[in-house]
């Protein structure tokens, strides 16, 4: 079985993994990162996302193997210590704007919405809605969604310009 | 669903990876996985063996070669997409890739991958038929090269040969006078496309001098519509245009499935030639 190292929300971990192990079953059956949740069976719904080497990807669709000596962020690795107090900006504005209803989608929304900020850190409504293209919310709740991101995305330029 | 056990090897070169896949017919190689690992969950695809050739330096990065870029079997379709030499090279690609799946997806989903994948819903391959790509096979014997219109032999299957990777892809440049289009049609945002339509065309003194134009998913194979071509060298933007479009479904033997009936996708295959020879020709 080979063994692979990875850092998860900033804890190196070194596991012996089956090959056929996906990425999303080691965090959250192995690792307990359990706040990445399993959407569909697809790679439609992104529910799975976290940041992988910094930059988003569906962890449905990524095997263990393939992540060895990779950097991994999940939802439960952006607060500064897990509590509400320190949660990050993204977390917050959706908290704000209600931009859940069941929640479920939530974490990988939260995901995608940071990783398209890399590329465009004041995003137009039009950018929001293409970065999540591979978000599914199906309480349709989109709107509030759009409006967190472009609360988080104003709150994060606040945060670096903040000395 | 979980995937089927199956062996794991990681190669540290192209030539250990072709001879891991020569030995084994049933290895398949393994790059970013994005079409690959979806049929393994859902057990289409049952390999003894992936062979991860995803780390292999040699396939990677993006590169100016004159009357030609080469695009790395292993660049991302997000690197594709953001490439200065893809966009002022091959534009067409660029419009395309920027169209397949979506972000996450695009970051870990490789050029090459997709292409050697053949499926004729990919909306890569009739890019690569309409610009006349030259596909790269490596192999222990070496590299042969292979092109568009010999790749796509059938449905998911392409002329690599056992023991043979595809290690790029050259895509010709146009010259100056060319425009390009990809149009796409589809359910929800990141689905296949039902019909796509990608497009190249010369204008000439308000007529239309030549068109490439290739079609996705209107048979096993992406197709060049030909007959569509043919009729629109020398028309003139407007009815001679659109008459000449509605020949863009002609020889086809498109799928039905629960998206749509043959006769329908031959439909769309006529109304998006049109808008993509229209906003190709910059006329809209």
């Amino acid at each position: 079985m080979p063994r692979i190292t990875i850092t998860v929300d900033g804890i190196k971990y070194e596991e012996d993994v089956e090959p056929r192990l996906l990425l999303v079953h080691l965090l959250r059956e192995r690792l307990g990162r359990t706040g990445t949740p399993v959407g569909c069976d697809t790679s439609n719904c992104g529910a799975c996302t976290v940041m992988l080497d910094g930059k988003s990807a569906k962890s449905c669709s990524v095997l263990a193997v393939q992540a060895d000596g990779c950097d991994v962020v999940t939802i439960e690795g952006l607060g500064t210590n897990g509590t509400n107090g320190s949660m990050h900006p993204m977390q917050r504005a959706f908290h704000e704007e209600h931009a859940l209803q069941c929640g479920y989608c939530t974490p990988g929304m939260v995901m995608a919405a940071i990783d398209l900020l890399r590329n465009d850190p004041e995003p137009s409504e039009e950018t929001i809605r293409q970065g999540l293209e591979g978000n599914l919310c199906r309480c349709t709740g989109y709107c509030n969604i759009v409006r967190a991101v472009r609360r988080g995305a104003q709150e994060m330029g606040r945060a670096v310009n903040t000395p | 669903m979980i995937p089927a056990q199956f062996d794991y090897v990681r190669p540290g070169s192209v030539a250990e990876a072709c001879r891991e896949l020569a030995s084994d017919e049933d290895a398949k190689a393994l790059a970013g996985g994005q079409s690959l690992l979806p049929f393994l969950r859902l057990r289409l695809a049952y390999p003894s063996k992936l062979v991860d050739i995803g780390r292999l330096a040699e396939l990677k990065g993006v590169h100016e070669r004159g009357d030609h870029v080469h695009i790395g079997a292993l660049a991302t379709h997000d690197e594709v997409m953001r490439s200065p030499v893809v966009n002022a090279g091959c534009p067409l690609v660029a419009l395309a890739v920027a169209q397949v799946a979506d972000p996450a997806i695009r970051h870990r989903g490789t050029f090459g991958g997709s292409l050697a994948h053949a499926d004729p819903a990919g909306d890569l391959p009739a890019v690569a038929l309409a610009l006349d790509a030259v596909f790269v096979a490596a192999s222990e014997q070496g590299e042969r090269e292979i092109p568009a219109a010999a790749f796509f032999v059938d449905y998911l299957e392409s002329s690599l040969r056992q023991g043979e990777i595809l290690a790029g892809v050259r895509i010709p440049k146009l010259g100056a006078g060319w425009g390009f289009h990809y149009e796409k049609f589809h359910r929800t945002a990141q689905a296949w496309a039902i019909v796509g339509v990608a497009a190249a065309v010369r204008r000439s003194n308000g007529s239309i001098a030549e068109a490439r134009i290739g079609l996705t998913n209107m048979g096993p194979t992406p197709v060049r519509a030909h007959a569509a071509e043919a009729a629109l060298r020398g028309a003139e933007l407007g009815d001679q245009v659109r008459r000449a479009c509605a020949e863009a479904a002609a020889g086809t033997a498109p799928p039905a499935d629960l998206h749509a009936q043959p006769d329908y996708r031959r439909h769309l295959a006529e109304v998006l030639t049109g808008r993509a020879v229209r906003a190709a020709a910059g006329a809209g």
